[in-house]
C-alpha cells in the first residue's frame, strides 16, 4: 500500500521536508506511520493529525491511498 | 455559501458590498447582516511585527470552512454566508479574514458570525509566521478572544 504523508508550518520546518511517501504491506495506524518515518523523532506534543483532510486520532487505521497530514495547532483568522 | 482563499490583498468592505449587490434573489428577504473583519496588527506578544506569512493546507482548509458553515446553517436560519481568507505574505493593516452572514433577524446574524469566526480560528488549517526585527517566529496559538 502507498500512503502520502504531508507536514505543515513549524513541524515541516523542524523536519526539513514537506512530504513523504510510505509503501508497505502492513496495515498501519497514524502513530505507526509516524514512527516508521521518524524512528528517532518523537511526535511533538500538540501535533494535530488529519487523514484524507479530516481530523483524526493517532490510533486511527490508515488505508491504501490515504493522505495523512501532521501539523501544529492552527492559527488562522 | 461562498468561501474564498485569496493570495492577494483585498478591501473587505468593497468585497462585501459587491457580494451583497450580487445577491439579487435574496433582496428583501434578509433583514440582518453581520460581518467580522480581521486585520493584521503591527505588534504581537510584545514584539513589533513587520510582515506575516499565512500558510494553509489546500483542500482541507476549504473543506473545513464548508463544514463550519454547514454547522452554522443547522443552528441558525441563514440566508447566505461569505468567508474570504488571505494566505501568503501580509503587511500590517492588511485584511486577514472577512466573515459575513445574512439572515432575516439579528440574533442569527450576530451569533452565527461569532460561531463561524471562532470555529475558523480553532479548526481551519491556517498557520501564521511572523517576521520580527530579530527574525521569524511561528505563532504557537491563537489569543483567547
Amino acid at each position: 500500500m502507498t500512503i502520502q504523508v504531508k507536514y505543515f508550518a513549524s513541524l515541516r520546518d523542524q523536519l526539513g521536508r514537506n512530504q513523504d511517501q510510505l509503501s508497505g504491506s502492513d496495515a498501519l495506524t497514524v502513530t505507526q506511520i509516524w514512527s516508521q518515518l521518524w524512528p528517532e523523532t518523537p511526535l511533538p506534543p500538540n501535533t494535530l493529525v488529519a487523514v484524507n483532510q479530516e481530523y483524526a486520532e493517532l490510533h486511527q487505521p490508515v488505508q491504501d491511498g490515504d493522505e495523512v497530514a501532521f501539523f501544529p495547532p492552527v492559527t488562522g483568522g | 455559501m461562498t468561501i474564498e482563499i485569496r493570495e492577494t490583498p483585498f478591501d473587505p468592505y468593497a468585497v462585501l458590498a459587491h457580494y451583497q449587490e450580487g445577491m439579487t434573489e435574496l433582496q428583501g428577504r434578509y433583514g440582518a447582516t453581520a460581518s467580522f473583519v480581521g486585520t493584521m496588527r503591527d505588534h504581537n506578544e510584545g514584539s513589533t511585527v513587520t510582515e506575516m506569512i499565512l500558510e494553509h493546507y489546500p483542500g482541507m482548509t476549504e473543506r473545513h470552512l464548508q463544514h463550519i458553515v454547514a454547522e452554522a446553517q443547522q443552528q441558525w436560519p441563514l440566508l447566505d454566508t461569505l468567508i474570504v481568507h488571505r494566505v501568503g505574505a501580509l503587511q500590517p493593516n492588511d485584511t486577514i479574514v472577512l466573515v459575513a452572514v445574512w439572515s432575516a433577524h439579528r440574533t442569527a446574524a450576530f451569533e452565527s458570525c461569532r460561531f463561524i469566526m471562532e470555529a475558523l480560528k480553532s479548526r481551519a488549517p491556517f498557520w501564521k509566521k511572523e517576521a520580527l526585527p530579530a527574525g521569524e517566529r511561528w505563532v504557537a496559538s491563537n489569543t483567547a478572544g
